[in-house]
């Protein structure tokens, strides 16, 4: 909130703030894992450093004013930013180095079409101090294009370089599949997430740049860790993260970039990485009294792909709980839940309890996407479809939920509120 | 009977507000009435058999997705509308709505060519109309419905004197923010702005593009009994209170 009004009463303050940190700020943006890659870049690089690190998402320049002025005595400020506030950010906090994750649809009546936001990002780009070091994700025709507009010396690419992990085809949730030159559509030797991958335009030859800090040799352990060989210009290590999933090899891609860019040492980064836990609503799980509850954030179609297809690694669910809210920081279009592939979950699915705001729209998805009608509940009040489900899950089983934001936000509040979370809101 | 046969007018290109969550609704409800449902991509060069496809259905793009296929599209438009002439149903959804009409004009004055089925064009508007929608339609003399969605477009849609608009805005903005209409119909095809996606929570639509598309293919209008669509009144119902309490205005 001070930042808020500080914000209000004078903008440029926010500059000032920024140019006390004697190492200046550092800045990570994507539309999915924002939070996880400046959460792990930040656990790799406080083993040298104070940071100034906004870790409760208050990821616009409101919350990064907040942070600033509470960063008393901060080194370094690593800050994520909301991908529509970053250019109005990076030209307050001119920032020595940025980390572009990648650009899915999401949220379309708040941010508009992918290509602006693009567009938004690359003007970001072009007004960079000609010093800052900027890291892209290479797998992202969009993001990885940025870093073209830098010179070697001051950009990383980095990606995934592991076909065995590809999809046969891309998924309905790709979105940039025309080549940004000629409008060709790409042709992927692999696509990983969405339309993250090796791709090539067969009209103009427009290609994955080549990579400086790569993933190989990735294994996928279930719902509770992946592990892979980090390549870097410098050495390689085999690092075993603590949370599933292929998306999270990206984030900890990202963070390694980033703190690699920032003076970070291979071990560092490697210490950091394998230290990172879990924060609420990602993978995190919790203890109910003899039950568990995973809380999985669902917010825009790929990233709930990808939260559905890395739980379906472990045993599929019979039972969950799916929550659909409206409220701005969900989005107010629902139409996205259309976009999501849910059918995988539906073979072994017995029951879905759909709660929250559009809970009755998120039910017609799943009628429509097969699910017997019959075996859907319709509870729109939070706490009471959490109760049923919980109801539903026998005694030492495990209850899967799948919230958008502000659901997730509600759902940690009624958990909290009956004193069964550690106080997750300071990793978050 | 042979399946109906929907022809998905560059599903690649065109899908950014669900799109596929329409023809979900379309093909469930076709099946629920003891009728199979076939839905045929058509792509750039797409050769449309005259009588082959009973519905057409074209969805919303990104603006750059919509430039790159309106010639595709356009170069379509003689066998789409000799299709149309014989009786089949159309639904067109946001930038397919345009595309239906006779160009799109951007800032610069470049038009994009449509295929000049409906009789309307649309302009770029400077600011962008954002919300939830409910309209009150009559598509059938003396029954009236509602419809509820929302609405994401600059476009400023103007309908040709004397054409028909798909319902009278209750809440939101509608064709161009300022005549109280939305969407457009003439005959059996219908154009509107409405996703969310559209036909889900307004399943009486679907029915009734079901029933248009059957009749194109036996020359009888079939009547549907209703289903239950218990869950569908639902979620049309706080669709719609969506709409009345923060639809858009300017």
């Amino acid at each position: 909130m001070p930042g808020k009004l500080l914000w209000k009463l004078d903008p440029g303050a926010v500059d000032e703030l920024a140019r006390r940190l004697p190492l200046g700020s550092a800045l990570v943006s994507a539309t999915n894992g924002k939070t996880t890659t400046a959460t792990m870049a930040a656990g790799i690089l406080r083993a040298k450093l104070r940071l100034a690190h906004n870790r409760s998402g208050a990821n616009l320049v409101s919350g990064v004013a907040s942070t600033l002025l509470a960063a008393r005595g901060a080194q370094l400020g690593l800050f994520e930013v909301d991908e529509a506030a970053l250019p109005e950010v990076a030209r307050r906090l001119r920032p020595r180095s940025v980390c572009l994750g990648n650009l899915f649809r999401d949220q379309l009546d708040r941010y508009g079409e992918l290509e602006l936001v693009a567009g938004r990002w690359r003007t970001a780009v072009k007004e960079l101090p000609a010093e800052s070091a900027l890291v892209v994700n290479g797998d992202d025709p969009q993001v990885g294009d940025l870093g073209q507009e830098r010179g070697p010396g001051s950009r990383t690419v980095f990606g995934v370089d592991d076909p065995r992990h590809a999809h046969p085809a891309l998924q309905h949730a790709a979105d940039s599949i025309w080549c940004i030159r000629c409008g060709t559509p790409y042709e992927y030797a692999a696509a990983y997430i969405g339309h993250l991958g090796d791709y090539r335009c067969p009209a103009c030859g427009h290609a994955r740049p080549p990579l400086d800090v790569v993933a190989r040799g990735i294994e996928l352990e279930g719902i509770d860790r992946v592990s892979f060989d980090l390549i870097t210009p410098e050495g390689s290590r085999r690092v075993r993260l603590g949370v599933p999933g292929l998306y999270n090899v990206y984030n900890a891609l990202g963070a390694a970039s980033l703190a690699r860019a920032l003076g970070a040492t291979l071990d560092e980064i490697q210490d950091g990485l394998e230290a990172f836990h879990a924060a609420f609503g990602r993978f995190e799980r919790i203890e109910l009294g003899g039950k568990s509850l995973l809380v999985l954030l669902i917010k825009n179609p790929a990233g709930a792909n990808e939260a559905i297809r890395t739980l379906l690694a472990g045993e599929a669910p019979r039972l969950a709980l799916v929550a659909l809210n409206d409220a701005t920081a969900d989005g107010k279009d629902v139409s996205w839940i259309w976009d999501v592939d849910f059918e995988p979950l539906l073979p072994a699915l017995e029951r879905l309890i759909a709660g929250g705001d559009r809970a009755a729209e998120l039910a017609l998805r799943f009628k429509y996407g097969g699910f017997d009608e019959r075996e859907i509940e319709v509870v729109p009040e939070l706490e009471a479809a959490l109760d049923r489900a919980l109801e539903l899950t026998p005694a030492g089983g495990e209850l899967v939920a799948l919230p958008t934001y502000t659901a997730m936000l509600a759902l940690r509040d009624i958990v909290a509120r009956r004193g069964f979370v550690r106080q997750y809101w300071e990793a978050a | 009977m042979e399946p109906l046969v929907v022809g998905h007018l560059f599903p690649d290109y065109l899908n950014i507000y669900a799109d596929r969550g329409n023809i979900a609704v379309l093909s469930r409800r076709a099946r629920w009435r003891g009728y199979q449902l076939e839905v045929r991509a058509l792509g750039a060069s797409a050769e449309i058999r005259p009588g082959e496809h009973d519905l057409f259905y074209v969805g919303g793009g990104q603006d750059r997705e919509q430039a790159l296929i309106a010639p595709e599209l356009a170069a379509l438009g003689p066998s789409l509308r000799q299709a149309f002439d014989a009786g089949a149903a159309f639904l067109a959804v946001c930038g397919g709505y345009q595309l239906l009409g006779g160009y799109y004009r951007d800032r610069n004055g470049v038009e994009l060519p449509g295929i000049g089925l409906l009789p309307l064009h649309t302009l770029a508007g400077s600011r962008r109309m954002i919300g939830d929608v409910l309209l009150e339609c009559e598509l059938e003399p003396g029954s009236k419905q509602t419809l509820a969605g929302f609405e994401n477009h600059a476009g400023r849609t103007i309908l040709d004197t004397g054409a028909k608009p798909l319902g009278r805005v209750v809440a939101g903005f509608g064709n161009d923010g300022e005549s109280g209409y939305e969407g457009c119909c003439l005959g059996r095809a219908i154009g509107t702005y409405l996703h969310g996606p559209l036909l889900p929570r307004n399943p009486w639509l679907a029915d009734w593009l079901l029933e248009q598309a059957i009749a194109h293919r036996t020359g009888d209008l079939p009547v549907f009994e209703p289903l239950p669509d218990e869950l569908e009144k639902q979620a049309h119902a706080v669709s719609a209170r969506r709409a009345e309490s923060r639809g858009g205005r300017f």
